[in-house]
């Protein structure tokens, strides 16, 4: 009891401590088409306190990590407006930009700004989007990230992810202790948190649908048990640690409902919902098999899951109030962990590729399988909110890092920490406002 | 992998031979295999260790095949790839464990299993998880009682060994039988 006392001491400790180790991102594939944009350094206006990062240079490295567009190098400007007035169209042309952008920060007094910005056609010469976004001195950063989403918005027609989260799991293994932790950090590395730290493993992050909580399983008790944690108060609360296995949570679309993989008494794993506030456990799938990673369809009517029941690992689907299970994957000898994309059109699973374990697509409606990876084990495909990418973890040499793809597989990266290996990375929702 | 299991034939035999020789003398004074594998277990001494009255030498804690006392070889079960069958090659190495719980109630065991990293993780706790029922199965047959044996799966979480090769694999997909818990 006290031994759990002063871990729960460490951990609130440790929770939301700001970290060294930032992730690396590096565009491994797929630049060659981006379509040229020139994000023009933001310029400043009113007195106080300079904004403490450079937005434009945010703005323009989320712009680029899409893999869609390709900013101008600065040095390369000939001329640097910051008003629409003095933007010349000609002079944008001979450089090949599509698109321009320029913008001011203005300093409202206090920690408070505005980032005023102005996106151009530059072939038209039309302006295409102004706005308005403000920001303080803590969130300056996310506030970059939404003045891109908004970018992005307008000239590809999908909303922007930049202002999103990622979850992810690291582990650093020394001769004297391994240690493992839970960190979230902006969708492009930077701000990494650390929610929990411990020497036993943590598994299995998974938000929750306004992206405030996050559900996982740690081995602190030297047994597997699911937490619920607050992002930002950092709160945790054990919400299941039944005898067995208590692992994959996988939360509702209403927020209301966990569904679980448990063995229990009789050591099967079968799935649960497990409703949080009166923690009532319905059980949905029965049998000898191995049936865990539950995943639920946009409706919450349906739950896709991992079961072996006919040898090999393939997903089932099953009604989430309870029915019969039916077979979903068929192509090839394994197919797990399924993760439905924002469109629910598709299921993104780790499939066997010729002994290869591989991210790949599989279209419900056509049953037809997309390997989208090259690694060799690859795991944990996760989609954006926007369905436009997906994350998963994957080796470089013996070492764990991320890697992201996009859905029609054309565009990768490769994210990877300054040490230990990273892995389980889950992508959060849209930010809830 | 074939060499791996000539191997485990060979110390099965050998460990056969010594537990009906001078190592029951050793039951006593607590340090029961050590001479055998020089391998200690975090869980010694407690359970049946104190108890005198079982007579069969094959029940009682001072065997290195099976019981707290086991040399470290004997403490571990490896497996095929995706599956959760007990090999023949760990009959005899379970029944003395068995035996053992069976003669000593108060002793407590905990199995941990684990998987290789290839695949997905949970899925891997639920393999980790069916080799420790498996194993327990065994044990239950060998009469210890169901509330001597817990089970834990840490899936692919606690490799024993680093590295992404048919070597290490093997090595990775395994029951380890922890006494005292």
């Amino acid at each position: 009891m006290s031994r759990n006392s002063l871990l729960l001491a460490t951990l609130l400790a440790l929770f939301a401590s700001p970290l060294r180790a930032e992730l690396q991102i590096t565009i491994t594939e797929g630049v060659d088409k981006a379509v040229p944009i020139a994000v023009v350094p933001f310029g400043l206006q009113g007195m106080g306190t300079p904004p403490p990062l450079d937005a434009a240079a945010i703005v323009a490295a989320d712009l680029a990590r899409s893999g869609r567009f390709a900013p101008l190098d600065r040095k390369d400007m000939l001329q640097r407006p910051t008003t629409g007035a003095e933007v010349d169209f000609s002079d944008w042309r001979i450089q090949g930009s599509e698109v321009l952008i320029i913008g001011r920060v203005v300093q409202a007094g206090g920690d408070q700004y505005e980032i005023q910005f102005q996106v151009f056609d530059v072939l038209r010469g039309e302006q295409l989007l102004g706005y308005r976004q403000p920001a303080t001195t803590q969130n300056f950063r996310r506030s970059a990230h939404r003045v891109a989403d908004l970018i992005y918005e307008k000239l590809t027609g999908v909303r922007g992810v930049f202002s999103t989260r990622i979850a992810y799991v690291t582990v650093n293994r020394t001769p004297q202790r391994t240690n493992f932790r839970l960190i979230v950090a902006d969708a492009d590395g930077e701000n990494p948190r650390v929610m929990v730290e411990s020497p036993e493993p943590i598994m299995s992050p998974a938000w929750s649908p306004d992206g405030r909580k996050l559900a996982y399983v740690s081995f602190e008790a030297r047994r597997s048990e699911i937490y619920v944690q607050e992002l930002r108060s950092g709160a945790r609360k054990r919400v299941s640690a039944r005898p067995g296995v208590n692992g994959a949570p996988a939360w509702s679309p209403d927020g209301q409902r966990l569904a679980v993989s448990l063995s229990r008494q009789d050591g099967n794993l079968d799935i649960y919902t497990l409703d949080l506030n009166s923690q009532m456990l319905t059980r949905l799938t029965s049998g000898s098999s191995i049936d865990t990673e539950p995943a639920w369809s946009l409706d919450g009517r349906q739950i896709y899951f991992t079961s072996d029941a006919t040898g090999g690992p393939q997903v089932y689907r099953v009604p989430a109030e309870g029915g019969s299970p039916q077979r979903v994957t068929f192509e090839g000898n394994y197919n797990a962990r399924p993760r439905v994309a924002p469109d629910g059109k598709q299921l993104a699973v780790v499939h066997n590729d010729r002994g290869n374990y591989r991210i790949a697509v599989v279209d419900l409606a056509r049953s037809s399988t997309q390997v989208l990876s090259d690694g060799r084990l690859d795991e944990s495909p996760s989609f954006a909110p926007n369905g436009e990418t997906l994350i998963y973890a994957t080796r470089d040499g013996a070492r764990g890092v991320l890697a992201t793809v996009s859905a029609n597989g054309r565009i990768k990266q490769r994210i990877s920490a300054l040490e230990g290996d990273v892995r389980e990375p889950a992508w959060s929702p849209f930010p809830v406002n | 992998m074939t060499r791996f299991n000539a191997f485990a034939a060979l110390l099965v035999v050998t460990l056969v031979t010594a537990c009906s020789g001078p190592s029951r003398s050793t039951v006593d004074d607590g340090t029961a295999g050590a001479g055998a594998g020089g391998a200690a277990s975090s869980g010694m001494g407690e359970g049946g260790m104190g108890q005198g009255g079982a007579m069969d030498g094959s029940a009682m804690g001072g065997s290195a095949l099976g019981g707290p006392g086991a040399s470290q070889e004997n403490r571990v079960v490896y497996f095929e790839f995706d599956r959760f069958d007990v090999k023949s090659d760990y009959n005899a190495m379970l029944q003395a464990h068995g035996r053992y719980l069976s003669s000593n109630p108060t002793a407590r065991l905990r199995l941990e299993g684990h998987a290789d990293e290839r695949g997905s993780r949970e899925y891997n706790i639920g393999l980790g998880e069916k080799r420790a029922q498996a194993v327990r199965n065994v044990l239950l047959l060998q009469g210890a009682m169901s509330d001597q044996i817990a089970t834990v799966s840490f899936g692919e979480e606690r490799p024993a060994v680093i590295g992404s090769d048919e070597e290490a694999w093997s090595l990775n997909r395994r029951v380890e039988i922890v006494y005292g818990q």
